[in-house]
């Protein structure tokens, strides 16, 4: 589903040049639930962004579900975002003058399905969440598991390939990540590919595979056997 | 453009951000609402004064009778002078830019004038022909007095409305016979100028007959007279010319300004004019500077707002908005709000000039105050299409900026 090759990636910052992935190479398969770990500056968000197509890269070779992702144009990759990837975010990112429901919809409105019918689908999905109830209620009205179970969907509706999240627990409590990891599983249990970013260790356990970065390169990649998992 | 959505999309996020549209709004309505208030008003400054000149032709002179300021040729000081037939003969034949001139002779007296036993006391004046035309007099029904008249020595009158209202009623005057200070007097006309009512009270006879039966001399108590196109300094000539001719013929210092008042309409016409340009001018500055407000205004909360929504940007790029719909939205938004913002504006505007014409009474220095509709409109539009381009710069650059450097942009 997703192939990295040699993959480089450096920031710069006026003079300075920050090389931030040194030539990663990594393969996920389709319906894999991937944790990648790492300490800040490890370079994870940015693997995230590159393999998200929200960010470019410098050298090697991204193939999203078979499509070699380079040199895009701003437009295409807004397609492909939209139509492959949905993204969970730290901070959930919802927009804050629309209700819960509107932002599940919103996605569609880039796919130009009307008003209607885009509403009654995140209706679904919200109701998949368990928030049917609150579809109405602005995102300041929702406590954080709320939030990121709204951006769940949102990020679900358009049926994507792939979900990416990064640190989708950062911001909660134990007991409210748990459930959001349940969430993902069940998700990824339907056999979308889901990769999170997490820093946590007991987020981490919960997938099949951890990917452990350090200092730009992978330092270790192995198949987690003993997933944990509380559905 | 004709997206349903995309408009049901705008509109929401315009009514889910009421105080940023509320912003926006305002310093458009605002510009556009000093606007028309400046040019309606400045039209009301203009159409008071142009009203004030609405009696009389803009491009005429008049000679008033006055008495010598000073001891001339061993002759007294305090001389009555009297402009004469002489004159105004000389006039006729030496003044090449003269369009039209009449003598005016006022028959000072309790004149009664009567009809069929209705009788009233009016002024007389007598005149020449051209008279009504120096004074804009508008014809009512009938003629003024003629050539004819003039030459045959005819009792002939022409008679303003309230005269006519008071002698006649409803019936119509024209070719009855109205008694004079006892002598009857043939009507030829009715004329009327503009609700003055003193001039609305003349009975005006030819100046041959008039000073054949009641002044039995050849003075007269004003000339005046219109001349062509002539510039202001033609028309200073002009005076100069006419003063200088009438202390020869009077006797009379040349530079003596009180043995006749010679008034100079022209000059003072043409003043106002220039007065007008400049006051032109100056709205036109303000105006001007306040559109350049209004733009900076609008420029400035774009920017604002641009920079405000970046996370939004970034959001909804994330989740597959192309550059061009972010630029779209912005834009559209954009138009939505100035465009309602300046028929707002343009209506209040429009609206309080209304008011002030009607609550205040219509005088010499402030009527109708009213705006050229095309103007406003322009100035609208002008704005709005500056809101885009203001709002265009930061939502290109909305549009290009990462998404994922907008999401971290927190």
């Amino acid at each position: 589903m997703i192939t990295l090759k040699k993959l480089h990636k450096s920031y710069t910052a006026g003079k300075n040049s920050l090389h931030v992935l040194k030539g990663i190479d990594l393969k996920i398969e389709r319906g894999e639930l991937v944790s990648i770990m790492g300490s800040s500056g490890s370079g994870k968000s940015t693997l995230l962004n590159v393999i998200g197509i929200l960010d470019g890269y410098d050298e090697g070779q991204y193939t999203l579900d078979g499509q070699l992702i380079t040199n895009l144009s701003e437009k295409k990759a807004a397609i492909l975002r939209n139509n492959m990837i949905g993204f969970v975010f730290q901070s959930f990112n919802l927009i804050p003058f629309k209700n819960a429901m509107e932002n599940v919809a919103l996605p569609l409105y880039y796919q130009k399905v009307s008003r209607k019918k885009r509403n009654r689908i995140a209706m679904e999905y919200l109701d998949k969440m368990g928030l049917k109830e609150w579809a109405e209620h602005m995102p300041n009205e929702l406590s954080g598991g709320q939030k990121q179970r709204v951006a769940i969907a949102r990020a679900l509706i358009n049926q994507p390939r792939v979900i990416l999240a990064d640190e989708p627990t950062g911001a909660l409590d134990t007991q409210t990540s748990y459930e959001v990891m349940d969430v993902l599983q069940a998700v990824n249990k339907t056999g979308i590919t889901v990769v999170i970013v997490t820093h946590e260790k007991d987020i981490s356990e919960r997938t099949n595979r951890i990917i452990r970065l350090k200092d730009g390169n992978i330092e270790n990649n192995f198949i987690n056997s003993k997933i944990k998992s509380y559905a | 453009m004709l997206d349903l959505d995309k408009w049901q999309e705008i509109l929401h996020t315009i009514k889910q951000n009421k105080l940023r549209t509320f912003l926006t709004g305002f310093s458009v309505a605002w510009g556009i609402f000093m606007l028309i208030i400046l040019l309606g008003s400045g039209n009301g400054l203009k159409n008071g004064v142009e009203h004030q000149f609405r009696d009389e032709a803009t491009n005429s002179i008049f000679i008033y009778n006055g008495r010598t300021s000073d001891i001339y040729r061993g002759l007294n000081k305090g001389r009555r002078i009297y402009p004469d037939n002489g004159d105004y003969d000389w006039i006729v034949n030496n003044l090449s830019q003269l369009e039209k001139i009449s003598s005016s002779y006022s028959i000072y007296g309790d004149n009664q004038i009567s009809y069929n036993g209705e009788y009233g006391d009016f002024n007389i004046t007598a005149v020449h022909p051209s008279y009504h035309e120096i004074e804009n007099l508008t014809p009512v029904d009938g003629r003024f007095i003629n050539q004819n008249d003039l030459r045959e020595n005819r009792k002939t009158a022409a008679i303003g409305l309230t005269v006519k209202e008071t002698l006649f009623r409803e019936a119509s005057p024209i070719g009855k016979h109205i008694k004079i200070n006892g002598i009857t007097f043939k009507v030829t006309g009715v004329f009327d100028a503009d609700n003055n009512d003193r001039e609305n009270r003349e009975v005006y006879v030819p100046i041959t007959t008039a000073q054949t039966l009641f002044s039995r001399n050849d003075d007269v108590h004003s000339l005046r007279l219109t001349t062509k196109e002539v510039t202001v300094e033609e028309s200073k000539g002009l005076v100069n010319t006419l003063r200088s001719k009438l202390s020869q013929r009077h006797s009379f210092a040349p530079d003596d300004e009180r043995a006749v008042y010679i008034s100079n309409h022209i000059e003072q016409y043409t003043q106002f004019l220039n007065v007008f340009k400049a006051i032109d001018l100056f709205i036109w500055i303000i105006g001007i500077g306040t559109i350049i407000a209004g733009i900076v205004g609008v420029s400035n909360i774009m920017i604002i707002v641009v920079k405000e929504r970046t996370l939004e940007f970034g959001i909804r790029k994330a989740i597959g908005a192309t550059p061009s719909s972010i630029i779209g939205l912005i834009i559209l938004e954009s138009i939505v709000i100035t465009t309602f913002a300046g028929y707002i504006g343009l209506v209040l505007g429009v609206g309080v000039l209304g008011l002030l014409s009607n609550v205040m009474p219509a005088n010499d220095f402030f009527m109708n105050p009213q705006v050229n509709l095309v103007i406003a409109g322009s100035a609208t539009l002008l704005l709005i299409i500056s809101g885009i381009i203001a709002g265009m710069v930061p939502a290109r650059k909305a549009a290009k900026i990462k998404p994922i450097v907008a999401l971290r942009d927190e």
